[in-house]
């Protein structure tokens, strides 16, 4: 299917770049009008791939972060956020809501749960020592026959 | 970014701005500041200056609790912001944290 635009971004992967993470996504999908409340489940689910990525991928000693984003013409946006960090040892406990790693840090545990909530598919590679991509799909623009008359950004 | 204010063992704190990974450390570092009071039993937060929250906030949250707890006191939340909401209703977290009306804060 044909690909409408497409961008890479690579940031440092500081905690202040979560919000400059989301607030760039957003504004990619911004063509395709999407509705708040779907811009709104997009920016939460990057955040939360982002600050994976920062305190567990990179155990907040720094690092770089890969931001892929596409539009696809069915109105599908694409994400893949990828590091080069420690690696997930079992992906499948990582997803488990309340599972973390850090609970002395306060962490919820709710990351991937946000992510496989707020988001159409939720899928990840990882491999210990190299790291791991998070793919995200998201539809961000409503299918033409059940398009709703809703008012764009 | 928080204010506050205090009526005898109520602490309201109201959160300006983002809630993310970001923030949260100065965020968690300023009430548990206010909180070092022990007479303080109960928190009210007051969201309505924060649009965004993601699950770095209810990490946030819970440790206010869990503190609390300790002090036999409790945590409630009002003005919750839609995304805010679907955040918070996905946790779970309402069973123990409720959501307030500005009528039972005052109380």
């Amino acid at each position: 299917m044909k690909t409408l635009n497409h961008m890479r971004l690579q940031f440092d992967a500081r905690p202040e770049n979560e919000s400059f993470a989301r607030i760039a996504v957003s504004a990619f999908a911004v063509p395709m009008n999407p509705t708040m409340d779907v811009l709104s489940d997009v920016r939460t689910a990057v955040s939360e791939a982002v600050t994976n990525a920062i305190v567990h991928a990179y155990r907040e000693q720094g690092g770089v972060i890969t931001l892929e984003a596409a539009l696809r013409e069915d109105g599908m946006l694409l994400l893949d956020i990828a590091d080069q960090g420690c690696g997930i040892a079992d992906i499948e406990q990582a997803m488990q809501p309340f599972f973390t790693t850090q609970p002395e840090k306060e962490r919820s545990g709710m990351g991937f749960a946000v992510m496989q909530s707020f988001m159409d598919d939720v899928r990840v590679r990882s491999a210990l020592g190299q790291g791991t991509t998070v793919h995200l799909e998201k539809r961000v623009r409503a299918l033409p026959e059940t398009a709703p008359d809703v008012p764009v950004m | 970014m928080l204010t506050h204010v205090r009526k005898r063992d109520v602490l309201l704190v109201r959160l300006t701005g983002e809630l993310d990974q970001c923030s949260a450390s100065g965020i968690r570092r300023d009430m548990d500041a206010l909180l070092s009071d022990t007479r303080i039993r109960h928190l009210v937060l007051d969201l309505g200056d924060m649009p965004f929250m993601d699950s770095s906030g209810l990490g946030v949250i819970l440790g206010r609790y869990r503190m609390l707890q300790l002090r036999g006191g409790t945590v409630s939340l009002m003005h919750l912001s839609p995304q805010v909401k679907r955040v918070y209703d996905l946790s779970g977290m309402a069973k123990i944290i409720p959501v307030i009306e500005e009528k039972e804060a005052e109380e």
